[in-house]
């Protein structure tokens, strides 16, 4: 699914990701963790494309296509996604508008024709459902006002009218209550497939009591420090990341 | 008097300046003559030639203003043809394969009919369009309510008791420089009139004044709404409109009387000249509104086009409980510049007046917000409300807001909001990420921005009206 080799990226002229690699095969999930500043949004951005964060070394293939020289739109076209850390507001477009045009962009690139008004409203209001949010979301402008769970919520909303082979979700349980959490991470295992794989970046291991990650990575200073299954998590949660960043130095 | 007021009146008696009753066009200039000339073509009354004599005569002692801000190379109106017959059909293109290719794409994307695409491109097919079914039952019904709606060339014929009552009453013929020269010059326009406690059964729409598709570079429209009757007026279209003229002045007067309504939009689409502000139109409007007991006036603007627009539609609050409305979406690119926003005069006691305004600037356009709320010395009560919001695409180009208040009465409540915003990194990522590309993404932020004018704009209208600003802000990322 995705093949990061030896990535390196710079913000700013500011190297940031250092020789990373990682293997995302089909059906997989995968945690990242790793101390504020290690740069996990800044991978998660590198590969959705963010203009801004360039990739200076390395190669990343997805779905046997060379990523890296893909504009943004198309890679979201191919099917992948990025739930964001801190989703934007933008006034007056309403979530449903910007979702349809998205939906159909997405359709479009894979041949198929755009859905109807009332497929996509079907659609709409059943992916809300799924994440607990009143269909009087679909109307309102794309996080417009939304609390911070609303806007992670909403998030999962996309991801799930989306249909991407692969997604990212950045710090989506963070500020989330225990309720919220759990519908988040319903939204997340609804969507398991055996042909899409995720990317969950967190800090906190009680998210991954809900969603059960095939590995557990920890992403320190720009690079992938140690690998595991899931009781890695709790190593982290019991010991913190110091022991680590010690380990490598 | 100023050096360029005298050389106007030298030229003026400048010997040998003849015009001939026979032709077509006018060489450029100005004078009594050419005055005389343009209303002896459309072989008006007397009155009406007396009329633009005198405003011709007060122009002559007027200044153009400087105020706004707004940077064109000084016009030499003594350079400018006052008056062009309309185009023969002889002259125009035979068929939409001899207008030119861009226009044409243009038309595409804005998805106008084709029908409509050979009215706007000019071709040659007046008479069909004319014998359309719909244009024939649209007339018949607003005969039946008793509307008028036709050229006010024909009106000062036809009705010169209303036009001669009316006609510079709203818009004195000294208020501003451009119409004064309106006044003495003004091509044709439209004349509307509903009659006491009529409500017109259709929106009024100068797609359909269609003898009069070319009304020329002065354009001058008067709207009557007798007591209690109510109308919606659309002015202009989407379609990109190219003209060889460069110099546009026209002049709107809208009057409601007591209880009546009057809502006028405009979709203004004057070609804006190329990346480089090279060509464009200048468009200098004067628009106002005069409100009787318990009128509204309503005005709702989409301006995209032009290179240089100067234009503020204003509402006199005259009669108690009055209501004046402005929404407005200014957008503007390249090398635009537009200095547009209105005038709330509130007379009356318990008037309101609401001001929304977008702006949005791209390229290196420079886009000003010019709005004026007066509360007189007897308005008391009257209340105001005006949001101004900016939106900024890229770091050329720039927003500027001037709002003037003026309030001689102390129970007078005038409240002003504004913001400037910028079409974010975040915001343009948010979508590209969701699939758009650059320019859907721009659009559809920018759509979202101008939402609460749009919700003014009746529904077709404000479909275009999206898509035109999809068009118009092409180029303008990436
Ligand atoms: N847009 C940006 N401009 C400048 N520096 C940035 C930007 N984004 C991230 N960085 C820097 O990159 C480093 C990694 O940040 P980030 O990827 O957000 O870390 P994490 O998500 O792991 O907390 C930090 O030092 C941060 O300051
Ligand atoms: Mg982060």
């Amino acid at each position: 699914m995705l093949k990061i080799n030896e990535l390196c990226a710079s913000v700013e002229d500011k190297a940031i990701i250092r020789q990373l690699s990682l293997d995302v095969g089909p059906g997989e999930i995968h945690a990242i963790m790793g101390p504020n500043g290690a740069g996990k949004s800044t991978l998660g951005n590198v590969l959705a494309g963010r203009p801004g964060y360039e990739p200076t070394a390395g190669s990343v293939t997805f779905k046997g296509l060379d990523l890296l020289d893909m504009d943004p739109e198309i890679r979201a076209r191919e099917g992948l996604f990025l739930a964001f850390q801190y989703p934007v507001e933008i006034p007056g477009v309403s979530n449903m508008e910007l979702l349809k045009a998205a939906v159909d962009a997405r359709r479009s690139h894979a041949g198929l024709s755009e859905l109807s008004a009332i497929d996509f409203m079907k659609m709409a209001r059943e992916a809300c459902k799924a994440v607990d949010l009143d269909q009087s979301f679909l109307k309102r402008g794309v996080n417009e006002g939304f609390s911070g769970g609303e806007k992670k919520r909403n998030e999962i909303m996309q991801m799930m009218l989306m249909e991407p082979s692969l997604c990212i979700l950045d710090e989506t349980d963070s500020g989330l209550d225990i309720d919220a959490l759990q519908v988040v991470a319903r939204g997340v295992n609804a969507m398991r497939a055996a042909d899409r794989s995720f990317i969950v970046v967190t800090h906190y291991q009680r998210l991954l009591d809900y969603i059960v990650p095939d590995y557990v990575h920890v992403l320190a200073n720009g690079r992938i420090v140690k690998s595991g299954d899931k009781s890695l998590a709790l190593e982290l949660e019991a010991k913190g990341y110091s022991w680590l960043e010690d380990e490598v130095a | 008097m100023s050096e360029q007021v005298e050389q106007l009146i030298k030229k003026e008696y400048a010997a040998g300046f003849h015009t001939d009753i026979e032709s077509e066009t006018l060489p450029p200039g100005l004078n009594e003559d050419v005055v005389r000339f343009i209303s002896a073509k459309k072989n008006e009354p007397e009155w009406m030639l007396e009329w633009r004599l005198k405003a011709y005569r007060a122009w002559l002692t007027m200044k153009e203003p400087d105020w706004a801000h707004v940077h064109y190379p000084e016009i030499d109106f003594q350079a400018v043809s006052y008056y062009s017959a309309p185009k023969s059909l002889a002259d125009r293109p035979k068929s939409l394969d001899e207008v030119d290719p861009d226009l044409i794409e243009t038309y595409n994307k804005l998805g106008i009919p084709l029908h409509e695409q050979e009215m706007l491109a000019g071709v040659a097919v007046d008479a069909v369009f004319d014998s359309v079914s719909v244009v024939t039952t649209f007339r018949g019904k607003l005969e039946e309510a008793g509307v008028i709606f036709c050229p006010i060339s024909e009106a000062v014929h036809k009705y010169p008791e209303l036009v001669k009552k009316y006609i510079g009453t709203v818009v004195p013929q000294r208020d501003n420089y451009y119409a004064a020269l309106n006044s003495a010059v003004f091509s044709d326009g439209s004349f509307v009139y509903i009659p006491k406690g009529v409500r017109c059964p259709m929106e009024l729409s100068t797609y359909f004044r269609i003898n009069q598709m070319n009304t020329g570079q002065f354009e001058r429209t008067l709207i009557i709404a007798d007591e209690g009757s109510h109308v919606s007026y659309l002015e202009g279209c989407t379609a990109p409109q190219r003209d060889e003229n460069q110099l546009h002045a026209a002049v709107v007067e809208l009057i409601a009387l007591d209880n009546a309504e009057i809502k006028y939009s405009t979709v203004q689409n004057w070609y804006p000249g190329d990346e480089n502000g090279k060509g464009g139109i200048y468009n200098f409007v004067t628009k106002r509104g005069i409100c009787h007991t318990r009128a509204k006036i309503s005005w709702t603007q989409v301006e995209t086009g032009s290179a240089v627009t100067w234009k503020y539609p204003s509402c006199i609050l005259k009669g108690d409980h009055s209501i004046g409305e402005f929404y407005s979406v200014a957008l503007t690119n390249n090398c635009q510049q537009a200095d547009t926003g209105t005038k709330m005069i509130h007379l009356g006691k318990h008037t309101k007046s609401t001001i929304i305004s977008k702006g949005i600037s791209a390229g290196r356009s420079q886009n000003a917000y010019r709005g004026l709320v007066r509360m007189g010395p007897s308005a008391a009560g009257a209340r105001n409300y005006t949001q101004c919001d900016s939106l900024l695409i890229g770091d050329r180009c720039g927003a500027h807001t001037f709002p003037y208040i003026e309030s001689a009465h102390p129970s007078a409540i005038v409240e002003h909001e504004a913001t400037t915003s910028k079409v974010s990194d975040d915001q343009m990522f948010l979508c590209q990420q969701r699939g758009l590309d650059a320019e859907k993404a721009v659009s559809m932020i920018v759509n979202g921005f101008c939402r609460e004018v749009f919700k003014q704009l009746p529904m077709e209208f404000a479909v275009e009206a999206g898509k035109l600003l999809e068009v118009s802000l092409e180029g303008s990322v990436g």
